[in-house]
């Protein structure tokens, strides 16, 4: 099977049509098999209670975020490199969804917060993390919606992409350590409670159900992109 | 040998032109000439290497400029629409960082310079924003009798801002250009009394 | 190569001389935006001793950001940024250069003034020497990353705030560091893998930044 065929965008228009359509009903089964999971089947935690089942949407969401970050790197990557339009599209299809997992991420875990720990906010590592990626997702958006030349708008955003992604690792890590020199304040959703199997999977199946949702929903977008450009 | 391949340019969604080929020998004197908006300053953006065509190449002495980079930028001059001067320097100043990015060294005395602008008849000492248009496009020509080493010159609109004596200046120092075997490519929607080879960009 | 560093490097510090009041003006931004803080959380002097190397550092990040937008837009703006493109010498090497005479001028008079602000902030004097330290190997990536952002947001309308959104957080780790290296000297810990930190961060940005850099003017230049 020729590859390259797809990377036209306009041979890959109906592909993407009929990937988003079966990743979302993908997406919605493994949503309600995973919330099943997750709500009644999973056993109630000694130290939290109930409160803790956020979890299942919280961590998935932060995985997804982060995940998306890479994805989406990579394919402005590509595009830069081989100067293909598609790999261009996808990666700005990519980054609103990434957005949205970031924000779902940080909003989860600041209910999870309040009545586990008594606030809206604390300035753990992992969500002051999640906090800084969600300012690099909105750079990257606020860059794209800048400039008019769509052309100069893929290349600028994937060299945006590429720096951020490279700085991940560096900011993550500079976090974790701050976070440990002022121990005063720090509470942390790392101490999540101990993980029975039914946890585990509970999250694995909502982190699936998230994935395919992600890509249905970029293709859709994707779709609307080439629609845009290529008319 | 300076080649350009089907190129193909889109600015701001429009397609500006497609399938343009061209190329100029050495000795070859080449007017781009069409109305505005048609394209005449992105077709020679193009062919200096500033900007990157929607699809086709450019090729000099047939190697893609995209891989040769600064060996291709060191044998040519490009004169844009922008006066490209500093304006709290004076125009020596501005030659004389102009002489160095072009790769020729610190110059050694500056007479070089010195005796380009007193050709062209340019204030030495003050800073370029007291001087007005006509004498700022001098010091852009004094940048020109100085570029007797590079091989091809790109000028957009020379004849923009010049009086006649200047107009005059510009029309020897191109044709010494080509007949030293240099190529000069040019961009005019008048026409021009200099004779040589035009390519219309209109429809 | 050299002759080019040196001359580039020298017509910006002819310029930046010529328009001494904009180079003046963002070191001024520095000193005022960290005498608001004690206006705005009290003059309590145990508070201020303890957020001094924070906000020290905070305010070395925003003046570090405005004067950004003077590295590329002048020079986008009168046509002379496409003769560098179109130089001899490699675009990293002619970046390098802006870059660094730009850290002369913005980023280093803040190593010099930044022990008059810890004084306002009664910070003792052993820990001058850990923020000057910290400040002079921490300006220089701040000046290399933001010119990633300057070169991105070359002619952009909403210029000046969108290279905050997209260059603060990757002041982020340098943030944390310098301001970390003040503190674990002040709790007696010494500071110097912070400082080392800081070193490694300003040899990979000086490695790489400059690429970068040149990589986003000739995207922002088409």
């Amino acid at each position: 099977m020729n590859w390259f065929w797809y990377a036209s965008p306009q041979t890959f228009f109906p592909l993407a049509g009929t990937i988003a359509r079966a990743c979302a009903v993908l997406a919605a089964l493994l949503t309600v098999v995973g919330l099943y999971i997750g709500f009644f089947v999973a056993p109630t935690d000694a130290q939290q209670g109930e409160a803790y089942r956020i979890i299942f949407i919280h961590v998935p969401a932060a995985w997804m975020s982060m995940f998306i970050y890479v994805v989406m790197a990579f394919w402005a990557a590509l595009g830069l490199a081989f100067n293909t339009r598609l790999s261009s599209m996808m990666a700005s299809a990519l980054a609103p969804t990434g957005a949205l997992f970031t924000f779902i991420a940080l909003w989860t875990g600041s209910l999870w917060g309040k009545p586990t720990w008594g606030t809206y906010w604390v300035w753990d590592a992992r969500l002051t993390s999640e906090l800084i990626l969600l300012f690099l997702y909105l750079g990257f958006l606020a860059l794209q919606a800048a400039i008019e030349d769509p052309r100069r708008a893929d290349r600028a955003g994937a060299l945006l992409a590429i720096v951020g992604v490279v700085n991940v690792p560096i900011i993550y890590y500079s976090v974790q350590w701050w976070n440990t020199l002022h121990q005063g304040a720090s509470v942390s959703l790392k101490s999540s409670p101990k993980m029975a199997a039914t946890m585990l999977a509970g999250m694995l199946v909502m982190a699936f159900a998230f994935w395919f949702y992600a890509i249905a929903v970029s293709m859709l977008r994707v779709r609307c992109i080439i629609r845009e450009r290529e008319a | 040998m300076l080649e350009a391949l089907d190129l193909v340019c889109e600015r701001g969604g429009r397609t500006l032109f497609r399938g343009l080929s061209l190329a100029l020998n050495r000795g070859e004197l080449l007017r781009i000439a069409g109305a505005n908006g048609r394209g005449k300053t992105s077709l020679l953006r193009i062919l200096c290497g500033l900007l990157a065509p929607s699809a086709g190449e450019v090729r000099w002495n047939g190697s893609p400029i995209a891989s040769l980079r600064e060996e291709f930028s060191r044998q040519l001059v490009y004169l844009g629409h922008a006066a490209a001067l500093k304006d709290d320097l004076t125009g020596f100043e501005n030659l004389r960082v102009m002489w160095l990015l072009a790769g020729k060294g610190m110059p050694v005395s500056g007479d070089a310079l010195t005796e380009a602008l007193h050709r062209l008849d340019v204030p030495m000492s003050s800073p370029v924003k007291k001087l007005s248009q006509g004498q700022r496009r001098r010091v852009l020509l004094a940048r020109l009798v100085l570029s007797e080493a590079q091989p091809l010159w790109l000028l957009d609109e020379p004849f923009a801002a010049l009086d006649v004596a200047a107009a005059r200046i510009i029309e020897e120092l191109v044709a010494a250009q080509v007949a030293r075997g240099g190529m000069v490519i040019y961009t005019s929607h008048q026409d021009s009394r200099m004779a040589g080879r035009e390519i219309h960009l209109d429809a | 190569m050299l002759d080019v560093l040196r001359g580039l490097l020298y017509r910006d510090l002819l310029l930046a001389f010529r328009q001494r009041s904009d180079v003046a003006t963002a070191l001024l931004f520095f000193v005022i935006v960290a005498s608001l803080f004690p206006l705005g959380v009290g003059a309590e002097p145990n508070l201020l001793r303890a957020i001094a190397p924070g906000v020290i550092w905070v305010a070395a990040l925003l003046s570090s950001l405005l004067s950004l937008g003077r590295l590329f837009a002048a020079d986008h703006a009168d046509g002379t940024l496409e003769q560098m493109l179109l130089g001899a010498s490699p675009l990293g090497v002619v970046v390098a250069a802006k870059t660094f005479a730009h850290w002369l001028i913005s980023g280093f008079p803040m190593v010099l003034i930044a022990p008059a602000i810890a004084l306002q902030y009664d910070m003792p004097a052993s820990l001058y020497g850990v923020l000057a330290l910290s400040l002079l190997l921490g300006t220089p990536v701040l000046s290399l990353i933001g010119a990633i952002g300057a070169a991105l947001t070359l002619g952009l309308r909403g210029g000046g705030v969108l290279l905050a959104l997209l260059v603060l957080p990757l002041y982020v780790p340098v943030l944390i560091m310098g301001a970390g290296a003040v503190e674990m000297a002040s709790a007696g810990m010494g500071g110097q893998g912070q400082l080392l930190l800081l070193g490694a961060m300003l040899v990979v940005a000086a490695a790489f930044a400059p690429w970068a850099i040149a990589a986003a003017l000739r995207i922002s230049s088409e």
